[in-house]
């Protein structure tokens, strides 16, 4: 079966509790057609970077999926129906990345520090053009 | 230089353009060279472009939000779709912005 990566946006006024509610909701429907969730990542209430809906923020959901592409469309259909979510994105991919995602490890770095370690990439890759 | 006559001014003006080739003259190099930058996304431990990685991104963005093109950023041709594919799929899902201000 092919792999999948799914992320979807939650309302930004619902509980966690409910978020993952909807998670769970989303799975048994991957889990009927015959397919699976390899892994699961809650992101948080994060900021988005522009209004979707009215909505600021939003809670992100990280799914690593093993389903046949007729359970990805089926999960979709209901994505689609669902008011809770204001944003999907499925991608299917060659394998699925093992560990925390990028976002996770940023997070997991701690706010203070983010500042410093994105400064310290920042030199070691040496992109310039920063200044245009 | 006193060969060409009184004029001051003459003299002054041959003196100031020695003064400005005198720098560049050493080296022996073209003024305007600089050296080719190798890609950021080749290379052993180069980054992973992935459309999550939202720090790494976000350095290929202007200030405006814009892809910043690869004759800047030195990104190879193949790498620079695949990091304008990453960057649009972020935009989407609302990680990184459209345009800002």
């Amino acid at each position: 079966m092919p792999l999948y990566e799914t992320i979807f946006i939650a309302r930004q006024d619902i509980s966690s509790a409910q978020v993952d509610a909807l998670a769970d909701q989303f799975t048994a429907i991957l889990g009927e057609q015959g397919g699976q969730v390899t892994k699961r990542e809650y992101w948080g209430l994060r900021n988005l970077a522009y209004r979707i809906k009215k909505n600021r923020k939003g809670h992100y959901i990280l799914f690593n999926v093993d389903a046949p592409p007729a359970a990805v469309s089926e999960l979709e259909r209901n994505m689609r129906l669902n008011e809770d979510v204001l944003r999907y994105l499925s991608i299917r991919v060659e394998e699925h990345e093992a560990g925390p995602s990028a976002v996770m490890q940023a997070r997991n770095r701690g706010d203070d520090r983010r500042r410093d370690s994105y400064r310290d990439r920042d030199e070691a890759l040496a992109v310039p053009g920063a200044e245009e | 230089m006193s060969d060409i006559g009184p004029s001051e001014r003459g003299d002054r003006a041959e003196r100031g353009e020695r003064g400005d080739r005198g720098p560049r003259g050493g080296g022996g190099r073209r003024p305007f060279f600089r050296r080719r930058k190798s890609c950021p996304f080749s290379g052993p431990n180069a980054p992973k472009i992935d459309y999550k990685d939202v720090k790494l991104l976000q350095r290929f963005l202007s200030e405006r939000g814009k892809i910043v093109p690869s004759r800047i950023t030195a990104v190879s041709t193949k790498r620079q779709r695949e990091l304008a594919q990453a960057i649009k799929r972020a935009r989407y899902l609302g990680l990184l912005p459209f345009s800002l201000r």
